[in-house]
């Protein structure tokens, strides 16, 4: 096992590495000179040349590469380009607002696909399971940010209920941030609930034919109360795996929520920097991601031996 | 697991029950007040950033100069009770209003006037600070009198000092500009969440009158749609400017909102390589612009909000002249102009900003030059990124669509090297008339070098962007036009 973790740690390592080394290069020939964007359009061309050599983008790229990347590795993001701000402050505040995000959408996700996945594998014979698989297929194939536009419409503009985006920080105000947070986590997480049902569906339709559930439903079980005293554990490990799986995709769909709701998040800090040639902190805003999404998948390998204790001893 | 469950549910139950039936909305008093915008300071320093977002933010609000702009576009005493000009037009006395301090508690005196200006050519970075380069030196008279000397005539200089580069710093306050504004004026720096909001308060301290709301909180919402919702679900009070104009009559049709419509100093301009062939020869020029039909293009491109313009004036500079009927839509005369300069065959590369207003128009125009046998391939370029430079900076274009939003930029046709490649001497000659003359011999010039340009058809202007402010009923005072930089928050009721 402390072997597995360990190669697990060398691949993500590497995987970051090699990362931002791509990254750096796209950036680096992508069109769009940052002095020019940060000094607008009256620089003169002594003033461009100055600006240049302040970001050190007169170096040579391999030079300004490593310069990054041992900052990096000290913690150091650098500056940005655009507000002269140390980047790594702002990506902890920015990514913390994510992470509320996907946590959000996750729990939307499980909380809706579990119970609605498990009816639909009970009921697979009868109407309420087909209208229940529907209604997952249809929410498959809506776009989170349609979602969010739809639900922003509803409950903001025409009840207006709940606000339509921005962000309200929980330590500022509770129940603001929570009633701020209720449409970007639907919108993100009914596409995933959708994606999470159909797999709970068949894992537990699975799980339902196993011999196990057929002894307790002979001792006089009904099929619901069956299942989730016995074969939800069972169930579980493929659904652990797609959940892993989707906290990836989660994270691509917040980029496009947050825009959404106007939440002051990585991914509304990654258009933006984006356009404005602000490099340093796309680098580093990938960067994090890229380590957010290896450590996602890490720690599902992990629950895996959590949730199925044969996987403890095997291996 | 199953418990844990319910429990989740039981608790989304409990947060939308709570929710339901009040309304969404960040104000939290009559005397809050929330404004929305696209455009977000990267800093608060815009002695060292560029653009026009900080001072929107600040000017006037947080920090103010000896004089300003009135929403129309006439220059008013600030800090400066009056001023007079001397007989050669060099020499400017300026009166200071007793008894102002700086939000850090310093008295504003004559030597800050002094150091402001110093301050300029020696500590800020951005190119903006070549419009001081015409004062010669600062004196410091008596406390509330300074005198600013120019090494010529300049009537541009006292029209640049309603804006940034007339912003009034003190010693004590300059050492972290970037986070902690120090200024005169109404309002200070409360707080700022990146990516989110500034919010300003009230200065207790302040000379004048104590501003209607206490707390202004400044929302920076990119996407034109989120903003619009954000005002229908009152998360915002008002929004600054709309950059939809498809969603203007949402707004128009519901009473809960008011709806001003004004001019801004954008001009949206189909530029020309006037350095390039064919555009070297004004038949080229002139053709062009006789083939778009800029009403119609407004119309399409723009829901037929703006203004159609005919020079790069807008109404509320003093030396506007009506010169949109200068060349009217007429593709028979068009024709006959580019056979005479022998373009039967032409094909031109559009090279615009992706921004929606540019392409847009950008279509129109391609569709009435084809009328007129011209082949346009319109290339969108990365706004402002790619745009700067290749078509700015590298002049690789031959023509272009993007809106200039400085106050007075019909200077920029008197800088041969400037991306439009125009260079004609008596253009020139008349702009620096205009700055050295008395106020009636600057509009005369002007005028003259407005009508020179479009005789010349040194570029076509489209249209004029309009300036369009939602708001909430109950918010009084806004201004229509948008004249200044500032976006003024002191005139609210």
């Amino acid at each position: 096992m402390a072997l597995s973790i360990l190669r697990r740690v060398a691949i993500l390592v590497i995987s970051v590495l090699v990362a931002s080394i791509v990254v750096f290069a796209f950036l680096a020939v992508l069109p769009g000179d940052p002095a020019q964007v940060a000094l607008g359009i009256n620089a003169t061309p002594e003033l461009l040349a100055r600006t240049r050599a302040d970001f050190g983008l007169d170096r040579p790229l391999v030079e300004q590469y490593l310069s990054w990347m041992g900052g990096v590795l000290h913690g150091d993001f650098g500056r940005s380009y655009v507000t002269g701000e140390a980047i790594g402050p702002q990506l902890l505040d920015r990514l913390g607002v994510t992470l509320w995000l996907v946590g959000a959408g996750m729990l939307v996700a499980v909380v809706l696909a579990v119970p609605f996945g498990a009816l639909a594998a009970v009921w697979h014979r009868r109407f309420g399971g087909t209208a229940i698989s529907g209604l997952s297929q249809l929410g498959v194939a809506v776009p989170a940010f349609l979602a969010g536009i739809l639900l922003v419409q509803v409950f903001a503009v025409q009840l207006r209920w709940l606000p339509s985006g921005g962000w309200t920080p929980p330590d500022s105000d509770a129940g603001e941030f929570l009633r701020g947070l209720i449409l970007p986590a639907l919108s993100l997480g009914i596409v995933q609930a959708a994606v999470l049902t159909r797999y709970v569906r068949s894992a537990v339709l699975d799980t339902l034919g196993q011999d196990y559930l057929r002894t307790a439903r002979s001792k006089g079980l009904r099929p619901y109360p069956a299942l989730m005293r016995h074969g939800m554990r069972n169930a579980a490990v493929p659904v652990v795996t797609v959940l892993g799986l989707q906290l990836t995709t989660l994270l691509i769909g917040a980029v496009v929520v947050e825009r959404v709701f106007v939440l002051p998040g990585l991914g509304s800090m990654l258009l933006d920097s984006v356009s404005a040639r602000d490099l340093l902190s796309v680098q580093g805003i990938v960067l994090v991601l890229v380590v957010a999404v290896l450590v996602v998948n890490f720690v599902v390998d992990l629950l895996y031996v959590v949730i199925d204790p044969r996987l403890r001893t095997a291996r | 697991m199953k418990v844990r469950i319910s429990a989740a549910l039981a608790l989304l139950l409990v947060i939308s029950a709570c929710s339901a039936g009040s309304t969404a909305s960040v104000s939290s008093g009559p005397d809050t007040l929330s404004v929305g915008f696209t455009a977000e300071p990267a800093n608060f320093d815009f002695t060292r950033t560029d653009g026009s977002a900080i001072p929107q933010a600040l000017l006037y609000n947080v920090y103010e100069g000896l004089v300003k702009l009135d929403p129309s576009g006439k220059i008013v005493p600030l800090l400066a009770e009056s001023w007079t000009v001397s007989e050669d037009r060099r020499t400017y006395d300026f009166q200071l209003r007793p008894g102002v301090r700086f939000s850090n508690g310093v008295p504003f005196t004559a030597a800050d006037v002094k150091f402001s200006i110093d301050r300029v050519k020696t500590g800020w970075t951005i190119s903006i600070k070549s419009k001081m380069d015409v004062v010669d030196h600062v004196e410091v008279v008596d406390p509330l009198h300074a005198r600013v000397v120019l090494t010529k005539p300049s009537n541009g200089w006292l029209f640049d000092m309603t804006g940034r580069v007339g912003a009034m710093f003190s010693p004590t306050g300059v050492a972290d500009l970037a986070n902690t504004p120090v200024g005169t004026g109404p309002y200070q720096l409360q707080s700022r969440r990146r990516g989110d909001s500034i919010v300003l308060k009230a200065n207790p301290a302040y000379w004048g009158r104590q501003p209607a709301y206490r707390t202004v909180i400044l929302k920076y919402i990119k996407d034109p749609t989120a903003l619009n919702n954000a005002l229908l679900s009152n998360g915002i009070d008002v929004i600054a400017q709309i950059s939809a104009p498809d969603s203007i009559p949402q707004f128009e049709n519901d009473n809960r909102f008011t709806v001003l419509q004004g001019t801004t100093n954008g001009e949206v301009v189909l530029s020309f390589n006037g350095a390039k062939a064919p555009f070297t020869d004004v038949r080229v020029r002139r053709a062009l612009t006789l083939a778009v039909d800029r009403k119609a293009l407004l119309d399409t491109a723009w829901a037929g909000r703006g203004t159609v313009l005919g020079s790069m004036v807008p109404p509320t500079d003093p030396w506007y002249d009506d010169l949109s009927g200068y060349y009217p839509h007429d593709p028979a005369r068009a024709r006959a102009l580019l056979a005479e300069a022998g373009q039967t065959n032409l094909s031109i590369r559009l090279r615009v900003a992706n921004l929606p207003y540019a392409t847009a128009a950008a279509q129109v125009v391609a569709s009435d030059l084809a009328d007129v046998g011209v082949h346009v391939t319109i290339e969108p370029l990365d706004f402002p990124a790619v745009w700067l430079k290749q078509v700015f900076t590298d002049h690789d274009f031959d023509a272009s669509i993007v809106q200039h939003v400085e106050a007075r930029d019909i200077t920029t046709f008197g800088n041969p090297k400037y991306y439009w490649g125009y260079d004609n001497p008596q253009v020139r000659q008349l702009l620096a008339a205009a700055d050295a003359g008395t106020p009636e011999e600057q509009v005369a010039d002007m005028r003259q070098v407005a009508r020179t340009i479009t005789a010349d058809a040194a570029a076509d202007w489209l249209f004029l962007y309009p300036n369009v402010v939602v708001a909430k009923k109950k918010v009084t005072g806004l201004a229509a036009n948008q004249v200044s930089e500032s976006f003024d928050l002191t005139g609210l009721g």
